[in-house]
């Protein structure tokens, strides 16, 4: 446990010595920002013209700006995944330094959950700024928060998948950019996995819109805490770490 | 403290290293010798449980590295061929995190990293980032980082590669020093450095190990038949080569005679004797009772050099 501290730690802090992190928060809060600009220009303009033409049609802050924005919250961090964990291991690897963690009486296992969770408090931190847009809303309106905390959680637990996997690919290489770009094929194609359900109801196509990490995400933006959403995800980190481990350990068979 | 029985490495096309058997005891420095690419790396990776080996096993301070690999790992410090640092952090922070991750804390952690830190000569680049540091400092912090939780057994892969001079003395004598507290294996292409530092020496090449032995006994195994070096010099001008020589040949015991050199009032003879004969007495007395200067007379000792070509068959090594 402590172990896995050490290593974290040493991630975070080589994230924030490095412009890494604050890239990331910045283009991050950048576009989020401009997401939610545009859903609330669209919500105060929707609610004038509801006002004007006299209907009293209900609007709702939780349904009109915070589920599709959690589901654009979403979709922007899979680009960004990619550039958190493309140097996990492929960074160790090329500079050597891999030699130090792999020969310190450390398991396999602290090094890789270290890692991936310096990566998931990294993603965390960018979704604190999303966080200071919603603020906002809590500041001028009466939006649920419940909704929205299952929201959050719904976004870790997608990203913790993504970046399991994206800490297996980084393991697999000392390319950095080879790592990245593996990384982010395999999220966008994690993604656009669900298209098939739009045009086709055979079985294949229901599997393969089952395995689309989006599919899942689907019913946290809602507010709905899904048994079988949370499991999908907490597989796919297990999955992603478990695949992390057998890479390593076979480092020491081919290197 | 290290044994390695019949450990075998083989990568996909090649055999790395090939049944190689050797123990090292307690306290002992150990040259690990061989040209690039012999197996040196790979042999050591081993020990640290970098690498598992394809067939054999080793152990370490007791400790088979396939089944107690922790146990291993926590006596073993390790210098790779580049020192894995981390060039985003300080000097001292690093030595921090790796003392952390050999499993120290608190205020021994603390008194671990100013000790290492004054041992190594680092201690005035504490606070600078690890990336901003001369190669020789690098290689400092990297032996630092080795030895923070003090181990018992020490690995060193080329120590001293791409060192100046001047650094290359001191990490040379560091490592002396640290002798005695650890048993270390270090490995290096450069020959004067094992003559120097190590007491035993292992030779390696292609995988295979051929040689084991004392500097001393190597050195000595080489030299079949003692060579000696001989100037002489006369009080006006230099002495006639010719008579010089047959005066010499004519002294049992000696089969050859060569002039190599001359100086401006001394030559330099080359003289071989037969094996067995003691005929360092008998050229003294022979040069003097000529009437002659003996300004040196010394034993060509065959350095390491020439024992390693013979036995490695290889294109000369860097030195």
């Amino acid at each position: 446990m402590r172990n896995i501290w050490t290593i974290c730690s040493k991630e975070l802090r080589s994230y924030f010595v490095s412009p890494i992190a604050y890239l990331l928060l910045t283009m991050f809060a950048l576009i989020f920002g401009f997401f939610f600009w545009n859903a609330l220009g669209y919500f105060v303009i929707a609610g004038l013209e509801m006002q004007l033409r006299g209907q009293n049609f209900p609007m709702n802050v939780n349904e009109q700006i915070i589920r599709p924005l959690l589901s654009n919250a979403s979709v922007v961090g899979l680009f960004f995944i990619p550039m958190i964990t493309m140097r996990l291991f492929a960074e160790e690897k090329r500079s050597g330094t891999i030699e130090l963690l792999a020969t310190s009486p450390v398991c396999d296992i602290e090094i890789i959950v270290g890692k991936w969770l310096a990566a998931m408090i990294l993603y965390a931190c960018l979704l604190f700024f999303t966080a200071l847009n919603f603020a906002f809303l809590f500041l001028y309106g009466h939006p649920d928060w419940k909704p929205l905390a299952v929201g959050y959680l719904g976004l870790l637990l997608q990203a913790g998948t993504l970046l399991a996997l994206g800490t297996f690919i980084s393991t697999l290489t000392k390319n950095q950019i080879i790592a990245g770009a593996a990384t982010f094929g395999v999220c966008l194609l994690l993604w656009v996995l669900e298209w098939t359900s739009g045009y086709e109801s055979a079985t294949w196509a229901h599997v393969l819109a089952y395995l689309s990490v989006i599919t899942h995400f689907e019913s946290f933006a809602k507010g709905v805490i899904e048994l079988k959403d949370v499991i999908f995800y907490l597989s796919g980190i297990f999955l992603g770490l478990f695949f992390t481990a057998r890479s390593m350990e076979s480092m020491r068979w081919r290197s | 403290m290290i044994i390695v029985k019949d450990v075998t490495k083989r990568y996909a096309r090649a055999v790395a290293v090939d049944h190689i058997s050797f123990s090292v005891a307690k306290g002992q420095i150990v040259g690990f010798l061989g040209p690039n690419g012999a197996g040196k790396t790979t042999t050591m990776r081993i020990l640290t449980c970098f690498l598992s080996p394809s067939a054999g096993t080793a152990s370490v301070a007791g400790f088979d590295i396939l089944e107690q690999p922790f146990e291993v790992k926590k006596r073993i410090g390790y210098l790779p061929e580049t020192p894995p640092l981390y060039p985003e952090m300080e000097t001292a922070e690093y030595l921090r995190f790796v003392g952390k991750l050999k499993g120290l804390s608190g205020a021994d952690l603390e008194k671990r990293v100013n000790y290492v830190c004054e041992r190594c000569f680092v201690a005035d680049v504490r606070n600078k980032l690890l990336g901003k540091l001369s190669k020789g400092y690098r290689q400092r912090v990297g032996l630092a980082q080795a030895i923070i939780h003090n181990p018992d057994v020490l690995i060193l892969d080329e120590p001293t590669a791409g060192l100046d001079p001047k650094q290359i003395n001191e990490t040379r004598d560091l490592i002396k020093g640290l002798a005695g507290d650890h048993t270390i294996i270090l490995s290096t292409h450069i020959l004067p450095e094992v003559e120097q530092t190590c007491e035993q020496v292992l030779i390696i090449n292609k995988g295979k190990l051929v040689a084991t032995d004392s500097v001393r006994n190597l050195q000595a195994r080489a030299r079949d038949a003692e060579t000696l070096l001989l100037e002489v010099a006369a009080r006006e001008g230099q002495p006639d080569p010719l008579l010089v020589q047959q005066k010499l040949e004519g002294i049992p015991g000696v089969s050859r005679v060569l002039c190599t050199d001359s100086k401006d009032s001394g030559l330099i003879f080359e003289v071989q004797s037969q094996k067995g004969q003691l005929v360092r007495g008998d050229l003294a007395r022979a040069v003097v009772a000529s009437g002659w200067d003996l300004c040196e007379l010394r034993p060509a000792a065959r350095s390491l050099e020439e024992i390693f070509l013979q036995l490695t068959g290889s294109e000369a090594p860097q030195s």
